[in-house]
């Protein structure tokens, strides 16, 4: 056999190099962490790759993994080569087809990055509860545990498939595998071809619908026949294990890696044995490889085939000398006998007389979990024990039912020739980037193996980013984290970091540890957290210091450090001759970036070429005399769920808090982003009173509730602090009293719309606003000081003021805080004004999406309440109910609200006056509200001292009688897309709830793909090209309804209209639908300028504003207003700062134009429609 | 048969209207318009080396930017990896405006480094340009960089130029130099075989009622003729390279009148943007017609004519012709 080549890839990209090549057709749905598949599907197809016959796979995006199924299950059906790829909730979707596909024997295979499902909580990360959801449906199942594995098995499946007839789904770990980076060797496309045999490949075809030989599937059966008809398959099932183990045979054939249904490894008189499938297999193999090579009789079996289950084969595979089996699902079913692997060992060994051996079943690396050789040998020794422990858990600690095994940390199995190095990186610095390159660079031009992992925290903006990097010469089988105490080389790329995460604790004794810092080789190791000294003195440590902010400088790098400390890494590695490290360092760059334009490629050279002068080794002292120290983890008033639950999280270790500091029930606190306290800007904002008009702009637009302002009692400032500002009142509702802005300075993003938003100028220096930016860390301390003040000043009275202006509306506490969206986010302004407006009486159903993420991703969420414990309830159901899920709530609210009154009614001799007047509230505004409050607070009080059934049941429901609002928000993906049938549906419900759809026009969560909402001419994922119909117009479709209230608004355009439409649609009572331009970093603009970009965007007539109020019409008006100007400016003025469209002028200009074109044309016909929508006449009755 | 024909840097223009560096070549159709209304020669739009970095740096930034941040979103935007970002769009743009028009094409360039003027300039000579102008657009703004400095950079950018191409270069220069005549020696002994008299700096502007700065784009009236008509008249003769007038010239006598003072062509950009192409053809035959009722035989024999040092008070392009101006202004307020 020849030598074959070489590349470094991912599991995504291999599996999607094989499935793209043997299929024809591919219909997607983007969910994490499969995506990357049908990117690279998408991507190949636009660029025109070719697959093994010749021609490019047709890729289709569809509105939902539902529907990504149905078209593939049309495709199949008419006899193309069809595949798909999917996770977690995505293969849910796609159950109901797959029973079909299964049933009617179709030849296709399903590739899934396996993923955790959504129960107490949403995981993006890997488990096989998702596949294990699906082993009922008739489909075989194929596991793969690494990179090579997955592009290997990627194969096998297909040429399984059409030999079998039955579908396959062929999964691998989430993340682990899929996001690998690893070296591999690539299948050619004559592998292939030898592999697919084209004899069942045009039988597949035969078997298609075709009017020329029509034939009818899918009928309707009766008891007579449908059992029978369903056991026609069984000679089918019981054949494919037998085809894909000819089929591994064959792919041995030609490529020399034998594959079989089970695997095994380990000693060949071994007794303990381990049942496994996935990744976690790789780790059980090395640790079994290293317990046997010291005498220890381990084994383990890796299955391959889980479905059709082969028991013979699976009995076969274990040796002779087995006494005892340990089980391993990465799965959990509550409330069952055992896991399902677990339960068909059983089955296995009791249908095939092995009634001999011991068998004991457990769970591990649910959502990712770490799963190490120390939890593999402590599943060995466990089952070394008399009684061992059934139905455990191993990676975790369960101090509640006690299943989680002991396991032993110091215990590994790394190669000591394996270099392993640690970065932690910012996530804007481009480090994951560069250690891909890196991987790449190891990978293909030295011999040595490499894996690259990442690890990525959970928040949107100024996030922590890891990189676990292994090399060496020995094949690397380690699908799990470097571990503390084991990292050759631990570099830190952001200084800040430091005082809030422990980081030199993964470098091994006598490893390096690279630091950038501001600080020159002198200052920098007395600017160390003492902490840090101390680790470094004690590990003995090689200390590195390179400032690489001012390298970056220099060479016009901005923010990004990543090729400085790329070239630091090889230079202090020596993995490869400095001289060639750098040249490949150049060749990597000039690959990445070469076709953005030279002056991009020079940059990145000059940085390299400057990098070494600045890096120097820092002597280490003896004693750690450092004055600082690394900070808490939260705040010492933090309540204790925070510092018991959250706190850990909050500082990496997350992996620490065991099951009983968990909520049973996914129930968590509000209000706890305001003890994560980040400091992630690097400037902020600060208030100038002598030029302030207290207009509220700039509190309006803060997407972060980062700078606030109240009214109050003068007789608060005694004990103001020093630099406390203030200055008079100027409300109209508030005279004689004191105002304040005040900014967050731990808080603040620095995102600059505030400044942006301010609309007034110093007359004498008309760049001075009433807020300008300035340095943080000057500001911190004290701006924290006067924060803390201002917190403390007693909110304004909500029923003192009308909440119908801007500034008014902003005196009103803002329930939704801190979140951890982009900085400058252009939804969140609109979230933390519903949150202001409604937040005390509001029920929230949240779309999974951004929203959900920024809304409620651990460890902390900004959803708060205010100082009487009240605030939005929020919920995230799934990404395709929402609307539905809102609904569930308003019907709940409408029928407890409708048994309060009845039972009211039943009391209201007992009640007196009191029942009248709750029954006859009147709520419509904050005063009425209040009052309501009031009484109900009476009335509890009254039941209180009742003991009868029904004052009981009264009191249990009171809170129900003040008004409530329901909000149901999410994205255009969402709104427009997968949601959209249960969004019209609920539209037509007639009931009263308010949607609130923040439009990015493309999915935002997921990185930029393109959804119904993305408008002709942008360039997204799977819309490469630009896309090329028009934007969908979600706000036609409900006005057309006729009794919905519909506005479309931009806050950056005009915040009053903004403000206005909140306020009638929650005043409407029935259903409202608010469309709000929420501009976003996958627009490609400099975010800071996102409000000049809403601007522009009505100017140009592509985001009219407008309101379409139902209850006009009952009064004889036109219930369509038009809220913005005839379109002033072209569209290009407004479309052309952005990269998502600018990017079609650079990459097809032609086409660009020609978009362009249309676009305005599409402007024109909307205006132009909406205009005679505008003028026509509604008479009352028969006028 | 009067003669329209000129020299410039070594071409033979059959008329001395040449098309300015402006807009009016961004499209090929435009430019095959101008060669249809009679131009003698066209100069491309500027190709700015500081647009390409900063489009190429832009668009980095933004496909870079959240990436490998956020588990579910390592990217935002696709990243196509095909991009028109260097010079090639300008390049293929000028070899399609070659081959489609009848008259030599000039391809015009502001660079902003040593390289990329070299550089882009041997691009634009191998797409086919029959000429270079050096566009000097250059605002000095630090106190701290003294004019000679600024001048000697840029001659010994324009002698690089000339020593990485073999077609001919004009460069295009400011009227804000101290000593003009001085600099302008010093271009030709550079190598620089026309000079283009002047560059339009767009000036921006003030919005008093958002008090903002506006960029302003004002099209160029014959008033605007008298600076570069009075250098090309003090050049004339005295720095021996081709002189060529722009800014100002929108009517066959602005057209005369830079002959005369001395220019080998008169560039226009604002009259055709205004009043269309027809217009080119306007200006000729009124200037044939003009040249005919004065009996001048051709172009090139009234060039130069009117130059300082040709007619009989040479002062009168000098200082003392300020105070006149002014003493004659009797509409007082």
């Amino acid at each position: 056999m020849s030598k074959r080549s070489i590349i470094t890839i991912d599991g995504n990209e291999a599996t999607a190099s094989v499935a793209y090549r043997v299929n024809e057709v591919i219909a997607i749905y983007p969910i994490t962490p499969s995506s990357g598949m049908g990117e690279f599907s998408d991507e190949w197809s636009a660029k025109g790759k070719l697959n093994i016959w010749g021609t490019s796979p047709h890729v289709i995006e569809m509105q939902s993994e539902g529907g990504a199924a149905g078209a593939v299950h049309g495709a199949l059906q008419t006899g193309a080569l069809t595949t798909t790829f999917t996770a977690s909730q995505g293969l849910l979707l796609m159950i109901p087809n797959m029973y079909k596909i299964a049933g009617e024997l179709t030849s296709t295979v399903f590739h899934i990055a396996a993923r955790a499902i959504a129960a107490q909580g949403l995981s993006i990360y890997g488990d096989h509860q998702d596949v294990m959801a699906t082993r009922q449906t008739g489909w075989a199942m194929l596991s793969s545990g690494s990179v090579q594995e997955a592009h290997d098995f990627a194969a096998i499946s297909s040429s399984a498939t059409l030999k079998s007839r039955v579908p396959f789904l062929h999964f691998f770990d989430g993340f682990r595998t899929s996001h690998e980076v690893t070296k591999i060797e690539p299948l050619t496309d004559d592998d292939l071809r030898a592999m697919i045999d084209m004899d069942t490949v045009q039988a597949h075809r035969a078997r298609g619908l075709s009017p020329d030989h029509p034939v009818l599937r899918g009928t309707a059966q009766n008891p007579d026949v449908y059992f029978q008809g369903r056991e026609t398959v069984n000679s089918y099932y019981a054949a494919t294990p037998g085809i894909v183990q000819a089929e591994m045979d064959k792919f041995a054939g030609l490529t020399g890696r034998q594959y079989h249904l089970f695997d095994y490894t380990g000693h060949p008189q071994a007794e303990r044995l381990m049942i496994i499938m996935g990744s976690g297999g790789e780790t059980a193999e090395t640790t079994v490889n290293y317990l046997a090579a010291r005498g220890e009789k381990v084994g383990v079996v890796r299955v391959r085939l889980y479905r059709p289950l082969d028991i013979h084969a699976f009995v076969k595979a274990l040796p002779q000398s087995v006494k005892s089996l340990a089980v391993l699902d990465r799965t959990k079913e509550p409330g069952s006998a055992g896991e399902p692997l677990y339960q068909d060992v059983l089955n296995a060994l009791f249908e095939t007389g092995r009634t001999d051996l011991k068998v004991i079943g457990g769970r591990y690396g649910l959502s990712s979990k770490e799963f190490t050789p120390a939890m593999a040998k402590a599943v060995f020794d466990e089952l070394g024990k008399p009684n061992p422990k059934n139905h455990f858990t191993v990676g975790i600690t369960d101090d509640v039912t006690h299943t989680s095994l002991i396991v032993d940390s110091a215990f590994s199995t790394e190669d000591p020739e394996t270099v392993r190095c640690v970065f932690i990186g910012l996530g804007a610095d481009g480090t994951v980037g560069a250690n891909k390159n890196s991987i790449k660079i190891i990978g293909e031009e030295t011999d040595n193996y490499a894996q690259g992992f990442f690890y990525y925290d959970s928040k949107k903006s100024g996030t922590l980013t890891q990189s676990h990097l292994r090399f060496g010469p020995q094949p690397i089988k380690a699908p799990y984290l470097i571990a503390n105490n084991t990292a050759n080389f631990v570099a830190c790329h952001q200084f800040s970091f430091l005082e809030r995460y422990d980081i030199v604790k993964f470098a091994q004794p006598g490893g390096v540890f690279l630091l950038n810092s501001i600080f020159s080789k002198e200052e920098v190791w007395d600017n160390l957290p003492v902490e840090v000294q101390q680790a470094i003195i004690d590990k003995k440590l090689k200390f590195y210091n390179i400032n690489a902010y001012e390298v970056a400088e220099m060479t016009g790098m901005g923010s990004r450090v990543n090729t400085i400390m790329q070239t630091c890494f090889f230079a202090i590695s020596g993995v490869l001759p400095r001289e060639q490290a750098i040249a490949e360092i150049k060749h990597s760059i000039e690959k990445t970036y070469g076709k953005r334009g030279e002056a991009v490629v020079r940059k990145n050279f000059e940085a390299v070429d400057q990098t070494l002068a600045h890096l120097y080794e820092i002597p280490v002292p003896a004693k750690a005399e450092s004055k600082l120290v690394m900070r808490a983890r939260v705040p010492a008033e933090a309540p204790d769920f925070v510092k018991k639950t959250l706190g850990p999280i909050i500082a990496l270790e997350g992996e620490e808090v065991p099951v009983s500091a968990m909520p049973v029930d996914g129930t968590f606190p509000t209000g706890t982003t305001q003890w994560e306290k980040r400091n992630i800007a690097l400037e902020i904002p600060v208030w100038e009173p002598d030029l302030c008009i207290q207009c509220g702009k700039c509190v309006f637009v803060c997407p972060h509730a980062v700078i606030r302002h109240k009214v109050y009692g003068k007789d608060q400032l005694a004990a103001a602090p020093a630099t406390f500002k203030h200055m008079d009142s100027k409300f109209k509702e508030f005279p004689g009293m004191a105002y304040s802005i005040q900014v967050a300075p731990e808080d603040c993003t620095g995102c600059t719309l505030c400044v942006e938003a301010c609309p007034v100028k110093d007359k004498t220096q008309v760049g001075r606003k009433a807020i300008n930016m300035a340095a943080q860390p000057a500001l911190r301390e004290s701006e924290a000081v006067n924060w803390d003040f201002f917190l403390n000043l007693p909110e304004v009275d909500r029923t003192a003021f009308n909440p119908n202006t801007i500034k008014n509306s902003q005196l009103l506490q803002p329930l939704f805080e801190f979140s951890g969206a982009c900085a400058g986010c252009g939804e969140t302004p609109y979230i933390k004004l519903v949150s202001q407006l409604f937040g005390d009486r509001t029920i929230v159903a949240n779309a999974t999406g951004c929203s959900s993420i920024y809304g409620g991703n651990l460890p902390t969420t900004p959803w708060a309440h205010n100082k009487q414990g009240r605030g939005p309830a929020w919920s995230n159901s799934l990404f395709e109910d929402n609307a539905e899920f809102g609904l569930g709530m308003r019907l709940t609210i409408d029928k407890q609200t409708e048994y309060a009154r009845f039972l009211l009614k039943q009391l209201s001799a007992e009640l007196g006056t009191l029942a009248d007047d709750l029954l006859s509230a009147n709520q419509a505004d904050e005063t009425g509200i209040q009052q309501q409050r009031e009484r109900v607070a009476l009335l509890k009080e009254k039941l209180a001292a009742r003991t009868d059934p029904k004052s009981r049941d009264l009191l249990s429901l009171a809170d129900i009688l003040v008004k409530k609002s329901v909000w149901i928000i999410g994205g255009d993906g969402w709104a427009y897309d997968i949601g959209y049938g249960g969004l019209d549906h609920v539209m037509a419900s007639g009931r009263n709830v308010n949607i609130l759809v923040l439009d990015t026009e493309v999915y935002s969560n997921t990185g930029g793909q393109a959804s119904k909402s993305t408008p002709r001419g942008a360039v997204a994922k799977f819309a490469m090209s630009g896309k090329g119909i028009s934007k969908k117009d979600l706000g036609l479709i409900a006005m057309s309804y006729g009794y919905v209230y519909v506005a479309r608004v931009a806050m950056g355009s005009s915040d009053q209209q903004t403000l206005r439409a909140f306020l009638e649609a929650e005043a409407f009572d029935g259903p409202s639908l608010i469309i709000a331009y929420s501009h976003c970093i996958a627009h490609g603009i400099d975010m800071a300028k996102g409000l000049d970009q809403q601007k522009l965007a009505v100017q140009s007539g592509h985001w009219p504003l407008y309101r379409y109020n139902p209850d006009l019409i009952a009064q004889g008006q036109n219930p369509l207003s038009i809220d913005s100007k005839e379109p002033s400016i072209p569209l290009e003025q407004y479309i052309y700062n952005e990269t998502r469209y600018r990017m079609l002028v650079q990459s097809d200009e032609a086409r660009a134009e020609s978009l362009l074109k249309e676009a305005q044309g599409d402007i024109k016909n909307r205006w132009e429609y909406y205009q005679q929508m505008a003028a026509m006449h509604y008479g009352k009755g028969n006028d | 048969m009067t003669d329209l024909t000129t020299r410039y840097l070594g071409l033979t223009l059959k008329n001395p209207l040449v098309a300015a560096a402006s807009p009016l070549t961004k499209k090929l159709e435009s430019a095959q318009k101008l060669d249809e209304a009679g131009v003698g020669a066209i100069v491309m739009y500027s190709l700015f080396e500081e647009q390409i970095i900063h489009e190429s740096l832009e668009l980095d930034h933004y496909l870079n930017r959240g990436s490998d941040s956020f588990a579910e979103a390592l990217t935002y935007l696709p990243d196509t990896g095909a991009y028109n970002m260097g010079p090639g769009k300008y390049l293929d743009h000028l070899s399609a405006i070659k081959k489609a028009v009848s008259v030599p094409v000039i391809a015009s360039l502001n660079g902003v480094s040593t390289g990329g003027w070299t550089r882009y300039a041997r691009y634009m000579q191998d797409a086919g340009a029959d000429a270079l102008e050096l566009n000097l657009y250059y605002l000095a703004t630090d106190p701290d960089l003294p004019g000679l400095e600024l001048e000697n950079a840029q001659v010994e950018l324009v002698a690089n130029v000339k020593s990485a191409v073999s077609i001919p270069v004009s460069v295009k220069i400011s009227p804000f130099v101290t000593s003009l005549p001085n600099f302008a020696r010093r271009l030709k002994e550079a190598g620089a075989d026309g000079l283009v008299l002047f560059n339009r700096f767009y000036q921006p502007d003030i919005d008093l009622e958002t008090l903002e700065i506006v960029p302003s784009l004002v099209l160029s009236t014959s008033d605007e003729l008298r600076l570069p008509l009075r250098w090309i008249s003090i050049l004339y003769g005295r720095v021996q390279t081709d002189l060529a007038l722009s800014t100002g010239i929108h009517t066959a006598t602005d057209t005369l009148k830079a002959m005369m003072a001395g220019a080998r062509v008169a560039m226009l950009a604002s009259e055709v943007l205004q009043n269309g192409y027809a217009r080119i053809g306007d200006m000729l035959n009124t200037m044939t017609a003009w040249m005919e009722a004065h009996e001048y035989e051709s172009i090139q024999q009234m060039q130069g004519s009117m130059s300082q040092q040709a007619v009989r008070e040479p002062a009168a392009f000098e200082r003392a012709n300020y105070i006149n101006v002014l003493s004659s202004y009797r509409n007082l307020p």
